[in-house]
């Protein structure tokens, strides 16, 4: 192991951490809407929509990421759709995301009991009352614990990205394995950055899984 | 008329070249499921165990397992020991010793809470009606620890498979690659095929994972009364 080699690749890895961070939170954006989008057409059972959705989320549960990525990025080009790799990755994250959001939202609101309806509406709230103050924060406090797995196992996934030349942190260890075969300190290096971005959002995440779990308490 | 790829499904082996590289990933999944199963219900076993040193080194290898990319720890375990050791491992048996890391911890992590989901008077009426521990264990702990389990087992076989379209990347010929080869061949007849082929990898995997989710789910929902 070389220090000087270390100092020197740091700034590479700074770079690809901030590219891959990028890509991850807007993906990650995307996919709470689309899992928010999705999980309310089911709970409500909008019609015309609720047959599409359940393929949606069945077909991108179903699929890996990689193979994903791929139809997105070279499939997709060859219908005169040309979009950027960091872009395909976003708009990767974000579907694979929303399927797996979507499940955990939904069983966030069937949890919720139907008593809770009957006493909302006897006293006298209205259907949008009764969703926001009685349903929508019982549902959220069950689909925490769910929702912190999401994001970690999106997280973990921007690692398939330099399979379509995303130059992030997988992509830039790979390139400096292959060019400079400094092996032990492209890997370490990159173990290190997996850490930097994900230890915080673990401990957070069980800190506020922690935190919500008050909510349940009292039924 | 322009078929998009989908044509050269039919030409000469390729279909046949497809579902051998998809044999290669099922068959690395299958045995590091099989594995995982094996040591993950020794490591859950452990995890209930009220010992700090077990605890604390069990709860060290859970938080790797769910930080760390698999794609990480595969790079780590396939350049990393050449590099280290300074012996070739086959990519496959790299693959493998991965996704063997991995899926032992969440058994381990499933078996653990499926154990201690067992309420006590289970234990307790067991005892009251005169059984033994291992009448206990044999009649009433893992008859229902097995029930829980098992959906969620099978919900792991799936996940693996997911997984293991990663091992393209450390040169394992899989489905994925296999499919890239076609289309790059075929490249001057077919110059759309990326987009016909890389459909049917797509729905080859939702094929294969759909039914086994949709057995996990259907046991899940049976057993859960």
């Amino acid at each position: 192991m070389n220090r000087d080699v270390i100092v020197e690749y740091v700034p590479l890895y700074v770079e690809a951490l901030g590219r891959t961070v990028h890509i991850g939170l807007v993906g990650i954006l995307g996919a709470i809407l689309l899992g928010l989008g999705s999980s309310l057409i089911l709970y409500f059972q909008v019609k015309g929509f609720r047959r599409l959705t359940r393929a949606y989320i069945e077909l991108f549960r179903n699929t890996p990421l990689l193979v994903q990525l791929f139809f997105l990025y070279f499939g997709l080009p060859k219908l005169g759709l040309r979009i950027t790799a960091d872009f395909c990755g976003m708009l990767g994250l974000a579907l694979i995301g929303g399927s797996y959001m979507a499940e955990t939202f939904r069983s966030g609101l069937e949890a919720v009991d139907r008593i809770q309806f009957e006493s909302a509406k006897s006293l006298g709230m209205s259907p949008w009352q009764t969703f926001f103050y009685v349903i929508l924060p019982q549902a959220v406090s069950t689909s925490v614990p769910g929702f912190v797995a999401n994001m970690i196992f999106l997280l973990k996934e921007t690692s398939v990205f330099s399979a379509i030349s995303v130059m992030d942190l997988m992509f830039t260890a790979k390139d400096l394995i292959g060019m400079e075969y400094k092996t032990m300190e492209a890997l370490t290096l990159l173990v290190v950055f997996y850490l930097i971005m994900l230890l915080p959002v673990s401990v957070l995440g069980s800190l506020v899984e922690r935190r919500v779990r008050y909510g349940s308490y009292g039924d | 008329m322009d078929l998009m790829g989908i044509e050269l499904l039919f030409k000469g082996q390729n279909f046949l070249r497809i579902l051998g590289g998809l044999w290669v990933s099922v068959r690395i999944s299958l045995i590091s499921v099989a594995i995982s199963i094996g040591l993950g219900l020794l490591v859950g076993a452990l995890m209930t165990l009220r010992r700090p040193v077990v605890r604390a080194i069990t709860r060290v290898y859970l938080e790797i397992v769910r930080i760390m990319p698999q794609m990480v720890l595969l790079f780590i375990v396939y350049f990393g020991t050449t590099r280290a050791f300074g012996i070739h491992m086959e990519a496959e048996l790299a693959a493998i010793i991965v996704f063997v890391f991995w899926g032992t911890a969440e058994m381990g992590d499933l078996v653990r809470s499926a154990l201690i989901s067992i309420p006590k008077h289970q234990y307790e009426s067991a005892k009251a009606l005169g059984l033994s521990r291992a009448q206990t264990y044999r009649y009433i702990i893992l008859p229902q620890t097995l029930r829980r389990l098992l959906p969620l087992s099978i919900n792991l076989i799936t996940r693996m498979i997911k997984t293991t379209s990663l091992v393209m990347m450390v040169g394992i010929v899989e489905v994925l690659k296999v499919t890239q080869q076609i289309i790059e061949a075929n490249r001057r007849t077919s110059p759309n095929a990326a987009f016909g082929m890389f459909a049917v990898v797509f729905v080859i995997y939702f094929l294969v994972c759909w039914p086994i989710s949709m057995l996990s789910k259907k046991l899940e929902k049976r057993w859960s009364e």
